[in-house]
């Protein structure tokens, strides 16, 4: 079937099978690998980008239930050269080891700071609940979404 | 040399690909007429294969072929070997694709080619294998009684190796005389890794060259090239060029030559085209390399004093159905040496049995055996404490090895070269407030509240070494470093090493080392590893080695840089070498700044060679490689605080601090973050991750859905901080830091729960420590309490 | 992670869908995914047609207002419920019980009648449906008919919905009285273990009405009676919450798993019964 899939602002149409998953589509249609699969039963979150604006688990959803709509991935969070502050408050707090969950992380932390501009440890650490980091043990991937919330208030970022 | 550099939080240069999603992971390369295969893998932990009938799957459009492990071995493809060898080790053939039997659940029976994945996965299910399915076995300790099934039978009673250490008779005689023994029956759980980037591999062979191209999900290339090219495929070396990217974390589970990359290179050859493997996590779960899963009882002895005199230690070790490459030393030379741990033990002895069951291949998982044994002594020594009714931060001190004591010899063939213990311990206890920590626990307790405070005060072994000891103890690997250093005439610096970063940041910290030592910025540094084709022979990154063993190959290299370069700078300069000197990126002459050559103009002269010393070789560059004269030995106070809710048996971690001493820091960021990441992993062991067997030797936690994995709301923010005893041996003085966190944390995160549960009279409770066995545990030693 | 083939339906109404699903024995219906696509990749399901509900959405994916109740339309999404005002301020354990839903990935795109329709007896919305006493509207090719809560849910994997009828709105009755949705998550799948909703309201210093259902502990979520017995009418104590919670598994035969066998589970469903009553009393 024939699927078009805006991804980051450009048009994908591809002819694909109907059972093709939205994470294999960005992947191998788009070539766009930046969205990682880390497991099958929807928990770890590394595939998460965002679909009509809203976080999702693109392992758990179907390339042809996508048609139509617009996805960002991790490859389009920064603006040309200019790093997404999320991006900078992993990079600035080690907030990312081999880097593989990671873009699943930035594109979650946009949506939790989207709906929370101000949130409390607690509250990143619940938010951020659909994504497995096997690196990190967390820490510093809060201090990271701390530094982005701060920036993206408009804050002056204090040292440590 | 300046330290512009060495010591500082500098921000990774390897970051910026991987927040852009420019990060290069074998999944991500697709190579032109790329086909993908699909294993069809037993169901069955133990059963004999009766027959394999392929002919639907071959059918099925879009398959280019079926292959059944009679092929290989018909081709000559060989079993893959075992790395450490043990005295009167059995070690039964290990095929790629197995041939008569299958030995546990997930063993690959058939591979299947197809155009794309999808195709591949449905011929799969369309491949019709008839199994005798036999009684299996899962636990190590009952694969030992008399009657249980057996695994292989060139392995009578399930039996790979016995092996001890320590003196017997010394220890037996210890216990004798003590003044009190306590003797504790241990389950160290299973762990499977889970890497959260699933393994995978491409292979693509050229009919031109007859050269195969391996990429590949592994912690050391060269490793790999050398175990498949001579002991599996039967190819030259040099045939074989192997390719580790970016690697998204491998905690030991990449260390290893798996079965899907014997395949994909056999298929490869085969077929003339590119073959890809890539894992579903369910793959993951059944075929990544286990850890732990030890059945231990263990002793301890102590004289009136309280004083430690002897410990005594008896362990029946799961190796799973087949040995796997390190799988012999892990329960052994890093498990049964690390037994002193920080305590003055005069007297210990070990025992262990391997045992093969019919379960995946158990072998290194962050720490390897060091985990295991700072478990047992930490938890012991804790409990030994509790019954003494000391202190158990006291108990430790009052047996802690004297720091005027080093080098300290240990009954169990380790020597400590250096090591402080008393400043990690008091500076974790003003950390965490011991006093008033204790007092808030007690008056907690008169509310019904359950706080426990565990301690972990561990010592672990790390950057193996040196190569002629780990031989003569049985590897068939040396434990060496290389690293070569090359200059380009523009002064821009590439360095190789042997070392491989999945996740570790070499890029960032080698550089900084290499930086200081040329004079040069961190942009000038290019880290390069992960290839075969491009690095000299190195043995890869495991065992917290790249600090301690890997880095001090880049200094030795860099070392030999900076001397050619004074001989061209004293040419240039018409001095003699000897009046010069090297700071900042120049040659100087001492006590004329002025009369100076810089580095960058030094390695321009060295590749133009124009106006050059007659007797020296042009260009600039050099390798060196490093034999360390023994392990260093980082250490550390971990203090866990917890609180146990009784009405559900759920732990939370109120606190968790850290003091840990690798030595100088690299680069404290990272150091950090190693840290972060070992205490989640250990204390996940701790409390939540278990590899759960039925009695058929059925895998029941085999996806994210029954294993738990620490997510971001199981844990709390760390508080951790350092000392700094440099490692006497190495140039730099650094010590590993990438599995003490996890070699620590558990034992004090189980230590504890424990704590908080002496009030119902629970004195020990295995790991895990799940609410329903801590709620059970709570029932049955307050029956009154049961009904409410 | 590789569903098997089927033929994909993306009809564009109720009607279509239903003659799709009536069209086609070995159907499934899909709308956020959350339950069948991770079972599809397993290929433990392995429909022939699967009909997407996607071009349903604008149709059935609303909060309306309906004075006495809330209409809830299939298609909405956790996260719609959660953040709906309405919904927090007259159905509060809705919004609370979905909120507790998988992770915030997971409530962007699960819907409600997804997920009760598909009845994973540790789900947590069942929970919510039985104690707020809500109405599920069903259609048919013969129809519209309503069931109540209390008749949707079957056992395992079973509800009121049958073959050939499609789940098209849930109708929460309005309540300002207390709630509370207490849940103990699966350490690996945050499923609920346990789970238990309380609606409760006062009438002085005692309980009025009441209502307690408990999910994860059965083959499906079901109305804990006896709790509801022991607690109506009684003069509210912390004691009372407890001896009532008690009874949260009378005549149930608690579901045994790897991680928790019956008596832990049946503890829990009491240990979370009693937190819930006093949360519920404590918002009354």
């Amino acid at each position: 079937m024939k699927v078009s899939i805006k991804v980051n602002g450009q048009n994908y149409t591809r002819d694909i099978e109907e059972r093709t998953l939205l994470v294999h589509f960005l992947r191998e249609q788009a070539g766009l690998t930046g969205t990682h699969i880390g497991c099958e039963t929807s928990l770890c979150g590394a595939c998460t980008v965002l679909l009509n604006g809203n976080a999702v688990k693109s392992c758990t959803v179907l390339a042809a239930s996508a048609d139509g709509t617009e996805v960002t991935t991790v490859e389009g969070l920064a603006k040309g050269n200019e790093l997404h502050p999320i991006q900078e408050g992993f990079w600035e707090k080690h907030g990312l080891q081999c880097g593989f969950c990671t873009p699943g992380f930035l594109m979650a932390t946009v949506q939790l700071l989207e709906r929370n501009p101000n949130p409390t440890e607690d509250e990143i650490r619940h938010g951020l609940e659909g994504n497995y980091c096997r690196c990190t043990g967390y820490h510093n991937i809060v201090k990271a979404v701390q530094f982005a919330a701060a920036k993206m208030r408009g804050e002056a970022i204090a040292a440590d | 040399m300046g330290e512009k550099f060495f010591g500082k939080p500098i921000k990774r240069k390897e970051d910026p690909r991987f927040i852009t999603g420019a990060g290069n992971y074998v999944d991500d390369i697709t190579l032109q007429r790329q086909s993908y295969v699909a294993m069809v893998r037993s169901p069955h932990a133990h059963a004999t294969i009766k027959s394999i009938n392929v002919d639907k799957a071959k059918a099925h459009p879009g398959v280019i072929d079926v292959i059944l492990g009679q092929e290989m071995l018909d081709a000559g493809i060989g079993s893959i070997p075992v790395g450490w060898l043990l005295d009167g080790l059995k070690t039964p053939p290990h095929y790629a694709i197995t041939v008569d039997k299958a030995r546990h659940q997930g063993e690959i029976v058939a591979a299947v080619i197809a155009e794309d994945s999808y195709t591949a996965e449905d011929a799969a299910d369309l491949v019709e294998v008839v199994y005798d399915v036999h009684s299996a076995v899962a636990n190590p300790a009952k694969a030992l009684e008399g009657g249980a099934p057996q695994v292989h039978s060139d392995a009578p009673g399930n039996v790979t190796f016995n092996w001890q250490i320590g003196d017997k008779a010394a220890t037996d005689a210890a216990f004798a005389s003590a003044a009190k023994t306590v003797k504790l029956d241990l389950r160290n759980n299973r762990l499977i890794p889970n890497a959260i980037e699933p393994r995978a591999s491409l292979a693509d062979y050229n009919r031109g060259t007859q050269e195969y191209t391996l990429y590949t999900t592994s912690q050391n290339p060269h490793v790999h090239r050398l175990i498949i090219a001579a002991f599996v495929m039967g190819i030259p070396e040099n045939k074989l060029r192997v390719i580790s990217p970016d690697v998204g974390g491998g905690f030991g589970s990449k260390i290893f030559q798996y079965p899907e990359e014997i395949i994909v290179l056999y298929a490869s050859k085969k077929h003339k085209r590119p073959v890809k493997w890539n894992a579903k996590r369910s793959e993951s779960f059944l075929t990544d390399s286990h850890g732990r899963d030890h059945v231990t009882t263990a002793e301890l002895a102590v004289d009136a004093n309280a004083n430690i005199t002897g410990l005594r230690v008896k362990t029946a070790a799961n190796m799973g159905a087949y040995l796997t490459l390190f799988a012999p030393a892990v329960p052994t030379y890093l498990y049964g040496t690390l037994l002193a741990g920080t305590y003055r033990t005069p007297n210990i002895h070990c025992e262990v049995t391997g045992v093969f069951t019919h379960t995946t291949p158990v072998d290194a998982y962050r720490g390897a055996g060091r985990p295991e044994a700072t478990y047992l002594l930490e938890r012991i020594v804790s409990y030994m404490a509790q019954e003494l009714k000391m202190d158990p931060a006291e108990f430790r001190k009052k047996n802690f090895i004297g720091p005027d004591q080093f080098p300290y010899q240990t009954p169990v063939a380790l020597a400590y070269d250096s090591g402080n213990y008393v400043p990690a311990l008091e500076k974790a206890l003003a950390m965490a407030n011991y006093t008033k920590l204790r007092a808030d626990q007690a008056e907690g307790r008169k509310n019904g509240r359950y706080i426990g405070i565990g301690f972990s005060t561990y010592l672990e072994a790390c950057g193996l070494a040196p190569s002629a000891v780990v031989g003569s103890l049985g590897a068939q690997a040396g434990q060496w470093e290389s690293s070569l250093v090359r200059v380009a005439p523009t002064g821009k610096v590439e360095v190789f090493t042997g070392s491989h970063s999945h996740g570790q940041g070499h890029e960032t910290a080698f550089a900084q080392i290499v930086a200081d030592r040329l004079g040069v910025t961190m942009e000038d540094v290019e880290i390069v590893h992960g290839d075969t084709a491009k690095m000299p022979y190195g043995w890869g990154t495991y065992g917290s080695r790249s600090g301690p063993v890997g880095t001090s190959a880049i200094v030795k290299a860099v070392e030999k840089v900076v001397n050619k370069g004074q001989k061209i700078a004293a040419h240039l300069l018409e001095a003699r070498e000897e009046d010069l000197e090297f700071l900042e990126g120049k040659y100087q002459v001492k006590g004329s700044p002025d009369k100076a050559v810089s580095f960058g103009d030094i390695a321009l002269q060295a590749h133009l060679a124009h106006n050059y010393p007659a007797d020296l070789e042009p260009g600039l560059e050099a390798s060196a490689f490093y034999d360390p004269a023994n392990f260093v030995y980082p250490f550390g106070t971990h203090i866990a605080v917890v609180e146990v809710f009784p009405d559900t048996g759920k732990v939370e971690i109120l606190r968790y601090i850290a003091v840990d001493d690798c030595g100088p820091q690299i680069n404290p960021l990272i150091v950090q973050g190693q840290v972060h990441g070992g205490i989640a992993q250990g204390a996940a062991q701790a409390l939540f991750e278990n590899a759960l067997y039925d009695d058929n030797a059925q895998l029941l936690s085999s996806s994210f859905m029954e294993y738990a994995l620490p997510r971001a709301d199981s844990l709390p923010s760390f508080e951790i901080d350092h000392t700094i005893t440099p490692s006497p041996h190495n140039p730099l003085g650094v010590k590993g830091i990438g599995e003490a966190g996890c070699i620590a944390s558990t034992a004090a995160v189980a230590n504890a729960v424990n704590d908080a549960l002496e009030p119902f009279g629970i004195r020990h409770l295995d790991m895990p420590l799940s609410p329903p066995r801590i709620w059970k545990a709570i029932q049955d030693a307050v029956p009154a309490q049961a009904a409410d | 992670m590789y569903p098997a083939k089927f033929t994909y339906h993306a009809p564009w109404s109720v009607e279509e869908a239903i003659t799709l699903m009536n069209e086609n024995e070995d159907s499934k219906l899909i709308a956020g995914g959350h339950s069948l696509l991770p079972t599809m990749k397993m290929r433990l399901a392995t429909p022939a047609h699967l009909i997407d509900m996607k071009n349903l959405r604008s149709l059935l994916s609303y909060i309306h207002d309906k004075g006495d109740h809330i209409a809830i339309g299939s298609l909405t999404t956790y996260h719609q419920i959660e953040s709906s005002s309405l919904v927090k301020q007259a159905a509060a354990i809705l919004a609370q019980t979905v909120s507790e839903v998988g992770d915030m990935q997971v409530r962007n795109m699960g819907t409600l009648g997804g997920s009760i329709a598909h009845a994973d007896p540790a789900g947590d919305p069942p929970a919510a449906i039985l104690a707020s006493n809500a109405t599920m509207v069903i259609q048919s090719s013969g129809g519209e008919r309503t069931v109540a809560a209390s008749d949707f849910f079957q056992g395992f994997f079973e509800t009121a919905v049958g073959a050939g009828e499609i789940l098209k709105e849930i109708r929460v009755p309005k309540f300002s009285g207390g709630s509370s949705y207490q849940k103990f998550k699966h350490p690996a799948s945050g499923y609920a273990v346990a789970g238990v909703a309380v609606c409760l309201t006062k009438n002085g210093g005692n309980i009025g009405g009441v209502s307690v259902s408990v999910t994860g502990v059965s083959d499906g979520a079901y109305r804990a009676n006896g709790v509801e017995a022991a607690l109506t009418g009684q003069a509210f104590s912390e004691a009372l919450a407890a001896s009532a919670a008690a009874h949260a598994i009378d005549g149930i035969d608690a579901l045994e798993d790897p991680f928790a066998d019956a008596a832990y589970r049946g503890q829990l469903a009491k240990t979370l019964a009693k937190r819930a009553i006093i949360a519920a009393w404590n918002n009354a």
